[in-house]
């Protein structure tokens, strides 16, 4: 088995996985961190979303032999200091979320839209949450959240 | 997924020597649509050869008049660009409207063409620009790259190494999305060109294809309305559950119409 | 009211564990040893199992034990149950054919469990269910609901796919005011299949003790204590006291996790026979072949009129599709959670329905949110909606002239239910003020210059929730009574855990129930602990579905409460040396009245624990119990206008305005309940314009097998709503409350359709309204001139 070194939440980790390992699944086995998920088969739920090399990624769609010296940030790297990131905050504030299960993927990719967009328009939003399906809220609380989240991260 | 050797060449070459070596080896680009399907055991490759690591596949530049964007150049990169977005305005709004985010800062230009998945938007404009693809040996204009179904004139083992884009004078592509797949229901893409003015269609066939008739009637009067009566036939047309032939064929009229009312 | 009591937006303490990945579901959890399954299902949809050959995949790699119908049958495992027994119109009880743990002779849709493998790894379970040689001798399939009763025979035991032929009311009374009226309304119309999709996957974790004899399955289920009792009692022959079923956080239900499912019994029933733990996660194209489908229902439906519209008789006919087996509730969904709704909000005096229920290849279907109520509103408000057309009188105006009015409750509808409280016209007029309903025709006008075709849809919706008074269930033939638990537990230095039968899985529990012990106990918000989900911990408890978490599982709070309040008494009397008659209860203090002698709960608490000065007939402790069931259902009920844009050249549809009116009685958290409506849209606008399951009906093959081709709503897809609500206090639980989990999803989609129809100037168009469906429809009434 190959062994993959990369840096994950500021942390260099390693560990030897089979070829056919996904990121998803080297997160979640190998370094325990659940809060990544896996929501679907077909790389369209987003619920498996972290940054990869700064940018918003697939976590489900990418080998983890592919991420060999890459830098991944997850849900639970987001909090500094124990203090909720803006994004995180204002999911909360604005009830952004029910079941919780899409949420880390949602709030991953809220925070890599602000990255490109500091100020979105509510139909900005919505586009960009394409490859992020939420059964719970009907988006409109989320819609709302990373409205507040993005100005929230400009202060 | 099945396992399989798993290679990361830095260079053209060796990929080339990886691909030859493995008795099912495949290139692995950014994976958007390969790994899915390996994922649902519907694919079963001996070898992957990671082309990520390669310098001579990245990057976008330009040539002559146009544009050469390497083959691993990602969607977002195209969609972001300075150059492309000044060049070939159409072609970055195009890219920036192909899949989700998360695909477009993963998903490849060269994966996206290789696959030639009848969905996928890139098709519509190599072949409505009338583009040229560069691969390891040999360059094809794009009306000899899309050969059918998932089928192009690569051989085993070439590797689309980028695709050279002319400058048009204006172009414009617009899609209907599939409601579920959010892939191509039915796009149009349509260029007018030093050459002449070219119509392609993707999403509604089994393979992206040229609109002759439009393309001359649109020679003759560069406007919505001349292409307004125009309709394909339906027969041979893709159909599922979200969109008949018969409604393949109205929405390609369609988005030729509004294409040629945003071309600039 | 406190800031943080009933009535107040708090925000959820849920929240903290879920934004920053610590949340804990099913798939989260890993137990030593653990082993790993993956299923072999059938590719066909019917089909006789001739042989199962397990001999190559035994020797793959990492596989330690393979298991088949045969061995389930060995260990004489019972069949998956259904909890209700419903009765023929001829009093017998309905075709209840077997549904084993695996199939043995023969599977009935695609994705039916043949065979289990149990490996070291989750990849190595799947690389060696592929070698499982399975030689099927494949039958014709039977999948279309309208013609199933003509089809291939499901079960041999069933004759003509007939589960139950079910009738409500007086035939012939509805056939002769039918005959003889001024005027009537006929519609046919689907109701289309759908398939869940909550976020999270299921999954199971099986574990033995064999020292203790105790089993533990872990289960992304909705009501844990229901999943013990049916692995238990009907399935396993276990005693429930060695049984332990933990449903950690879970990842959204809408019902499809209420039911007991082959693959938890399997791991439970499996780790005893290995000797490990043994985990099973669906991956999502699992989930949409084996998870219990919902809806499905064909109908035919006449509405008389006299001349002025007033209603006089609706009579209903509907096929409803139970897929292969049914499920665990599946067969009261199309009855008593259906027909007994079709009066809706109007004081139609005679009601006739008829339900075939009836089995096919496809998966087996059962509750998804609303269950049986957005069917019937479906039915009512678009026969309603033609019939205002077919009248020409303003569909607004039809439904207020047959309202039940404020002043008719209690209201006995002539379909068994007593409805408690409403003001339908008080909403109705909100509604119409929201969403700006006068000036509709200017927008419309100003659309249309815009070559867009402008609708306007209204829906009156009503549900039964708060299920349900276990006697009225008991006799429609429930095999379970639907109270709710509640304990209360005090800790001495005076923080407290609700330990409630109700699960939460999105609802926010953990918030909702401390805001009520807040409320009634003045105990800090911070120092309440809600504790769910654990049949270790918490009392038997009927779970959640059905929106009765507040209006069943609250009120059994509240009761729990009472009963600290009322021992807290007896001590503060005891320790204020005055009569407990002068005591009195507010904010967390006991007080003697008129003087300033006072004692905090938590002194109480302190006391209780700490009984060295305490009252000699007073237990110490103080930690109650209490179990409630319901008077009455309660009957949340609002009015949804949605208005809609539709482009004709493409037949794309756009929601413009959505309100949404809802009265849901009294309301603990407004935050959280507009959350409820705006997911519950989102499931009726699904439902109405995106979502569709389909069955080949030669090859019965699930067409909408992945996101590819089901289409799931997505942000873009949605509009911003408009939310607001009435207030009518439910008279008969100690809330006021009525339940709000559901009402989005029934409320919405006739009102789409309304719209939509209305867009169009067509009387009926059938879910889901594609744009390609939307397409022919306007290219049919287009004038000719304006065609492409």
């Amino acid at each position: 088995m190959p062994t993959v070194s990369m840096t994950v939440n500021g942390k260099s980790v390693s560990a030897d996985v089979e070829n056919r390992t996904l990121l998803v699944h080297f997160l979640r086995e190998k370094l325990a961190l659940t809060g990544t998920h896996v929501g679907c088969d077909t790389s369209q739920c987003g619920a498996c979303v972290v940054h990869f090399n700064g940018k918003s990624a697939k976590s489900c769609t990418i080998l983890a032999v592919q991420a060999e010296g890459a830098q991944v940030t997850t849900i639970e790297g987001l909090a500094k200091n124990g203090e909720l990131h803006p994004m995180q905050a204002a999911f909360k504030e604005n009830h952004g979320l029910q079941c919780g299960f899409c949420t880390p993927g949602m709030v991953m990719s809220a925070v890599d839209l602000v990255k490109n967009n500091a100020n979105p328009s509510e139909q900005e939003i919505r586009d960009w949450l394409e490859g992020n399906i939420c059964r719970c809220t009907g988006y409109h609380n989320i819609v709302k959240a990373i409205a507040a989240g993005a100005k929230a991260m400009g202060r | 997924m099945y396992n399989f050797n798993f290679h990361r060449p830095n260079s053209v070459a060796d990929a080339s020597k990886a691909l030859a070596g493995g008795e099912e080896a495949r290139p692995l680009a950014g994976g958007m649509t390969l790994l899915p399907t390996m994922k649902q055991r519907l694919s079963q490759p001996s070898d992957l050869v990671d082309l990520s690591q390669i310098a001579e596949l990245q990057g976008i530049k330009a040539s002559g008049n146009g544009l050469i964007i390497g083959a691993m150049t990602r969607h977002a990169d195209v969609a972001h660009s300075a150059e492309v977005k000044a060049t070939i305005p159409a072609l970055a709004a195009l890219a920036e409207g192909i899949g989700d985010p998360q695909v477009r800062n993963r998903g490849t230009i060269g994966g996206s063409l290789a696959n030639n998945d009848p969905a996928a938007d890139y098709p519509g404009a190599v072949l409505g620009l009338g583009a040229t693809i560069h691969t390891n040996k040999r360059k094809i204009a794009g009306d000899d790259f899309f050969k059918g179904l998932f089928e192009t004139a690569l051989e085993p083992g070439e590797i689309i190494t980028a695709v050279e884009f002319p400058k048009p004078e204006k172009a414009a592509y617009a899609k209907f999305p599939h409601p579920a797949s959010r892939f191509s229901l039915t796009g149009v893409f349509v260029a007018k060109l030093s050459s002449g003015v070219r119509v392609a269609a993707t999403g509604a066939g089994p393979c992206v294809f040229r609109v002759k008739a439009m393309e001359e009637a649109l020679a003759k009067n560069f406007s919505a309305d001349a292409v307004a009566g125009l309709n394909v036939p339906a027969t041979g047309l893709n159909s599922d559950i979200h969109g008949s032939a018969e409604y393949r064929a109205h929405l390609v009229t369609v988005m030729a119409k509004r294409a040629v009312a945003a071309c600039r | 009211m406190s800031e943080k009591g009933i009535g107040s937006s708090v925000r959820r303490s849920e929240d903290q564990r879920f934004l920053t990945g610590k949340g804990h579901y099913v798939d989260d959890m890993n137990r030593p040893g653990q082993a790993h399954a993956a299923f072999v299902r059938s590719p066909h949809a019917h089909a006789r199992v001739k042989m199962v050959d397990t001999s190559a995949a035994r020797k793959a790699p990492g596989v330690i034990a393979i298991f088949t119908g045969s061995d389930v049958a060995a260990d004489k495992l019972g069949g998956l149950i259904c909890g209700w027994t419903v009765k023929d119109k001829n009093g017998d009880p309905h075709k209840a054919p077997a549904h084993p743990i695996l199939a043995k002779d023969k599977v009935r849709y695609v994705g039916d469990h043949v065979a289990v493998v149990i490996a070291e790894t989750q990849a190595q379970a799947r690389d060696a269910a592929e070698k499982v040689d399975v030689d099927y001798e494949v039958l014709q399939a039977n999948i279309d609901t309208a013609k199933a009763t003509k089809g291939a025979v499901v079960h041999d035991d069933a004759p003509g796919n007939l589960c139950y032929d079910w009738e409500l009311g007086d035939r012939a009374a509805v056939d002769g005011i039918i005959k003889n009226a001024h005027h009537v309304t006929r519609i046919d119309l689907v109701n289309n299949r759908l398939i869940p999709n909550a976020m999270e996957p299921r999954a199971a974790i099986g574990e033995y003790d064999s020292g203790t004899g105790h089993y533990t399955c872990y289960s992304t289920s909705q009501n844990p204590h229901v999943l013990r009792l049916i692995l238990c009692a009907f399935i396993m022959g276990v005693p429930e006291h060695k049984m332990r079923v933990v449903s950690p956080d879970v990842g959204g239900g809408f019902g499809s996790k209420i039911f007991c499912y082959a693959e938890e019994v399997v791991c439970t029933w499996a780790a005893k026979k290995i000797d490990r733990p043994v985990k099973w996660t669906a991956d999502r194209s699992e989930s949409f072949l084996s998870d219990a489908h919902g809806r499905d229902h064909v109908t035919h439906a006449e509405l008389a009129m006299d001349k002025d519209g007033k209603f006089l008789a609706l009579k209903v006919e509907t096929i409803a599709n139970m897929g292969a087996y049914l499920s665990t509730f599946a067969t009261c969904v199309p009855t008593y959670l259906y027909a007994t709704l079709l009066a809706g909000q109007y004081t139609t005096p005679v009601i006739f329905a008829n339900v075939k229920a009836v089995f096919t290849n496809t998966a087996p279907v059962d509750a998804y949110r609303g269950a049986g109520r957005p069917e019937a509103t479906y039915v009512i408000e678009r026969i309603v909606e033609c019939a205002a057309r077919e009248m020409k009188i303003n569909p607004v105006e039809l439904r207020r002239r047959n309202f039940i009015k404020p002043d008719q409750f209690p209201y006995q509808t002539p379909v068994a239910l007593q409805y408690d409280s409403g003001n339908y016209g008080q909403a109705l007029d909100a509604a119409l003020k929201m969403s700006d309903y006068n000036s509709f025709e200017t927008r419309r006008a100003e659309a249309a210059k815009r070559g867009k075709l402008r609708g306007i849809g209204v829906s009156a919706y009503i549900e039964a929730c708060g299920i349900a008074p276990s006697a009225v269930v008991g006799s429609l033939g429930a095999g379970v009574g639907l109270w709710e638990s509640a304990q209360i537990r005090l800790n001495p230095t005076g923080s407290c855990q609700i330990l409630t039968g109700s699960h939460s899985h999105g609802q926010g529990h953990e918030t909702t129930f401390a805001q009520v012990v807040h409320e009634h106990l003045g105990i800090p918000y911070e120092s309440i602990d809600v504790v769910h989900g654990d049949t270790a911990l918490v009392p038997f408890g009927m779970g959640t579905y059905g929106s009765r978490s507040i209006a069943v599982g609250g009120s059994a709070i509240v009761r729990a409460a009472d009963k600290i309040i009322e021992k807290g008494k007896k001590i503060a009397a005891h320790l204020l040396e005055a009569s407990i008659d002068d005591i009195t209860f507010k904010g967390g203090e006991y007080r003697v009245a008129g003087t300033d002698k006072v004692k905090t709960i938590g002194e109480i608490a302190f006391a209780a624990y700490v009984p060295h000065n305490y009252p000699a007939d007073v237990e110490p402790g103080l930690d109650e119990t209490a179990f409630y069931d319901p008077a009455n259902f309660t009957y949340p009920a609002g009015i949804h206008i949605c208005e809609v844009e539709v482009d004709p050249d493409t037949g794309r549809t756009v929601i413009v305005n959505w309100t949404a009116i809802d009265d849901f009685g009294k309301v603990i958290n407004p935050l959280i309940v507009e959350g409820q409506v705006h997911g519950g849209v989102a499931q009726g606008i699904g439902q109405a314009m995106l979502e569709g399951c389909v069955y080949d009906n030669d090859s019965g093959q699930l067409v909408t097998g992945s996101y590819m081709d089901y289409c799931m709503p997505r942000a873009d897809d949605l509009p911003s709503l408009k939310v607001g609500m009435t207030e009518t206090p439910c008279p008969h639980n100690p809330l006021g409350v009525k339940g709000c989990g559901e009402a989005g999803a029934i409320a919405a989609p006739p009102a789409i359709i309304n719209a939509i129809t209305d867009a169009l100037g067509v009387m009926h168009l059938d879910m889901p309204a594609t744009p390609e469906k939307v397409w022919r429809i306007a290219q049919q009434n287009r004038p000719a001139a304006a065609a492409e």
